[in-house]
């Protein structure tokens, strides 16, 4: 996959607003600078200079602990200044727009903006009225690429391939920006995609992204090679979308039992935090066939990889010499 | 001194009498008379060859803001950007702030209408402050000039009170207006449902939340023979329901806008907040049932569902941006299309954008008959430009059109015999 990169290739986006502007040779390229990136995480020193002299901010509209950490780990170490703004996105009814934000944080010269937002199309917006690159960390219920990218890697890294693999995603997918960056990214890459969960958690016209929708949890893993439950907010039970988490749990939670139905070395994601119980039963979290930790370890990789790139890193051999 | 006025070489074209031809058109003192009533040396002569002369347009769907949100238009700025599109007469909606629901407000509009550029008809709220509990006083704003009455934008949610709408509006004779949503099937939607939405994370409004309010419209006007217009009709689905009521005699009648039967949620794609109206932009599939309804006469009117806005409310995050675009300086251009394409004849789009409002409104205008008001618009529907929303004369510049080539285009609009516009 990432070895079939072609020389001529550059990697050209300034923003990462979803998987759905990569290319397969965009995603197999982050892979591949992702996968350079990681030993640098297992060093004694756990720093390069790479990045040193850039600034970076995490601008959040939502709460989020892992996300956020992972790009300030991955941002540090490469050695560039990161802040953090957790920003309200109440201050809207203050009267300050995200433009006027944009324009003020704009001000201070940064050079990526790493934006969360619950507005699905907020990075775009952002993006509009800055110079600085712009990186999706969550957009409403659109993309999470990151996330999607390090799921990519995590997959690859125990399958060896992308293409042709089973993945089954269960849980709520209308609700999940992980989902559609999922969705996008294994089908560009050749897997086959299976979607299983209540209806009232199925999207309009998914289907037409390439998808397979499964009328059972079971259709869904039969064969699988990869497992992905999601995560589900516990506000659903009162949107009507699901009567309660006891029964959601009984009928399209993951247990090993049910995991008897995938392919032997089927392995279990989970973007987290885990509901144990809910999504996953406890067992299945914690056991041999999760990789959910993996996942976690990806994540900053993949993340230094993306703030790399943006800036204008293009050839994985570089970051190797200037990393040592 | 008398003001005559003589169209030369003109095609008349007014549906009300079944005309269809190159004629002049005479106008003496604000009344359309007969060419041979003019003498041409005392009058002021237009040579228009190659133009279609027809009764002054008739929008019954404009949001003029004023009171309120001048900040968005006025109620001048509004008739000026009218009569750039060759209307005659808009009926503005009664969203103002405070909203059109009692005489002493729909008399302020009509008298700062009065020296504008276009005949501005009021429409009433159908309740009190379109709250949707009690009705307004609607003989009183009849009196004072509403023709119709809606709670545009926030719909009825009581059906109960629907139908004593229905049945007290024709009381006075007022037309009903419905803008058909079911709330609670499209609350935090923000475009139409399907792949697009999917695609782009944003929340949809299904197909189904106004023909299910469309439906209700048409069983009430059923059960109290009133009379009841739909509003920006954008679905397939609406359109098989108006076409069996009509087919069985109910007082129907149904308007659509340019931008549904031009755009489709596609013009979504890239979170385009002037792509954003309620109802939302739909399907390829409900924009061919749409064009094939003007052809066929389930849609009765064309209206432009005007909504101007600032940068405030657009240059905002897509789900947090207002609905709504302009539309009066691209109407015609964009149904226009509709007669190119073979669509339509020059005569239908006549009826769609002047005759049938008139009617279904109560008002005056749509012919050219002689002693008719001379509201009459002169288009030449070869004219091709860019139209450029920055330049328009709407407060507004929210719209997806902005940048467009279009063809055809309103020369002169004269109100009642003066011109209102210009564009030569």
């Amino acid at each position: 996959m990432a070895e079939k990169t072609q020389p001529e290739y550059q990697f050209q986006h300034k923003h990462i607003f979803g998987i759905e502007q990569l290319s397969v040779a965009d995603i197999s390229h982050i892979l591949a600078t992702a996968r350079s990136f990681r030993e640098i995480s297992s060093r004694p020193i756990k720093k390069v200079p790479t990045l040193r002299g850039k600034t970076i901010v995490n601008l959040f509209f939502e709460p989020s602990t892992r996300t956020r950490l992972s790009f300030e780990i991955a941002a540090k170490r490469m050695s560039a200044d990161t802040f953090n703004i957790s920003a309200s996105t109440s201050s809207a009814t203050k009267g300050e727009t995200l433009v006027d934000t944009a324009r003020n944080i704009q001000a201070m010269n940064p050079d990526v903006i790493i934006v969360r937002h619950a507005s699905s199309g907020a990075p775009q917006l952002l993006a509009k009225h800055i110079d600085a690159s712009v990186i999706n960390a969550g957009d409403g219920a659109h993309e999470h690429p990151s996330q999607g990218l390090l799921d990519m890697m995590t997959v690859f890294d125990r399958k060896g391939r992308l293409e042709g693999l089973k993945l089954a995603i269960i849980g709520d997918i209308a609700h999940s920006r992980v989902a559609l960056s999922d969705i996008i990214g294994f089908t560009r890459m050749g897997a086959d995609v299976y979607l299983a969960g209540p209806q009232t958690f199925i999207p309009a016209a998914v289907d037409r992204l390439g998808v397979t929708v499964c009328r059972s949890v079971e259709d869904a893993v039969r064969g699988a090679d990869v497992v992905m439950a999601l995560r589900i907010q516990l506000e659903r039970q009162n949107d009507s979308l699901i009567p309660s988490l006891r029964e959601y749990s009984r009928f399209f939670g993951i247990s090993n039992n049910l995991l008897d139905l995938a392919k032997e070395d089927v392995i279990v994601m989970h973007p987290g935090p885990v509901n144990r119980g809910v999504e996953l039963s406890p067992d299945v979290a914690d056991g041999r066939r999760s990789v959910i930790l993996d996942q976690v370890t990806n994540g900053v990789a993949v993340r230094m990889a993306l703030l790399y790139l943006v800036l204008g890193g293009n050839k994985g051999s570089d970051v190797q010499s200037e990393s040592r | 001194m008398k003001s005559i006025i003589l169209l030369k070489n003109g095609r008349v074209i007014d549906p009300a009498q079944q005309r269809d031809e190159i004629a002049d058109l005479g106008i003496i003192d604000g009344r359309v008379v007969s060419p041979d009533a003019v003498a041409e040396k005392d009058a002021e002569i237009f040579d228009i060859r190659g133009c279609w002369v027809v009764p002054g347009l008739i929008d019954m769907h404009v949001h003029l803001r004023e009171p309120g949100e001048e900040y968005k238009e006025t109620i001048e700025t509004g008739c000026r950007a009218a009569a750039a599109g060759g209307f005659t007469a808009v009926a503005c909606m009664p969203n103002t702030n405070p909203v059109n629901d009692n005489s002493a407000v729909t008399r302020y509009i009509v008298e700062k209408a009065a020296t504008c550029a276009a005949r501005v008809y009021p429409v009433g709220a159908i309740s009190q402050g379109s709250k949707g509990e009690k009705l307004a006083e609607y003989g009183e704003m009849k009196l004072a000039g509403a023709v119709a009455v809606t709670d545009d934008g926030r719909p009825v949610v009581d059906s109960r009170l629907m139908r004593r709408a229905m049945e007290y509006a024709s009381s006075h004779g007022l037309l009903v207006m419905s803008h058909a949503e079911e709330l609670a099937l499209s609350r935090g939607g923000c475009m139409n449902e399907g792949e697009i939405s999917t695609r782009l994370g944003l929340r949809g409004v299904p197909a189904a939340a106004e023909s299910i309010m469309v439906y209700r419209e048409i069983a009430l006007a059923e059960l109290t023979g009133g009379r009841v217009h739909i509003s920006h009709v954008s679905t397939a689905q609406s359109l098989v329901l108006i076409s069996s009521a009509k087919a069985r005699g109910v007082k129907v009648t149904a308007e659509t806008a340019p931008h549904y039967f031009t755009l489709t949620e596609q013009a979504v794609l890239g979170y385009n907040t002037h792509a954003k109206m309620n109802p939302p932009l739909r399907t390829e599939q409900d924009r061919q049932a749409i064009r094939a309804a003007l052809r066929d006469g389930t849609l009765d009117a064309i209206a432009t569902d005007h909504a101007p806005h600032s940068v405030l409310q657009k240059e905002v995050e897509f789900n947090q941006a207002a609905n709504g675009i302009v539309g009066l300086e691209t109407s015609l251009s964009l149904s226009l299309a509709l007669v190119r394409e073979g669509l339509i004849g020059p005569g239908r789009l006549v009826e769609l954008m002047s005759l049938t409002p008139a009617r279904v409104l109560g008002v005056a205008g749509g012919s050219l008959d002689n002693g008719a008001i001379a509201d009459v618009t002169v288009i030449d529907p070869e004219k091709r430009y860019i139209f450029s929303a920055e330049k328009g004369f709407s407060k507004g510049k929210n719209s997806p059109f902005d940048g467009w080539n279009l063809q055809g285009k309103a020369i002169y609009t004269f109100l009642a015999g003066r011109l209102s516009h210009c564009d030569i």
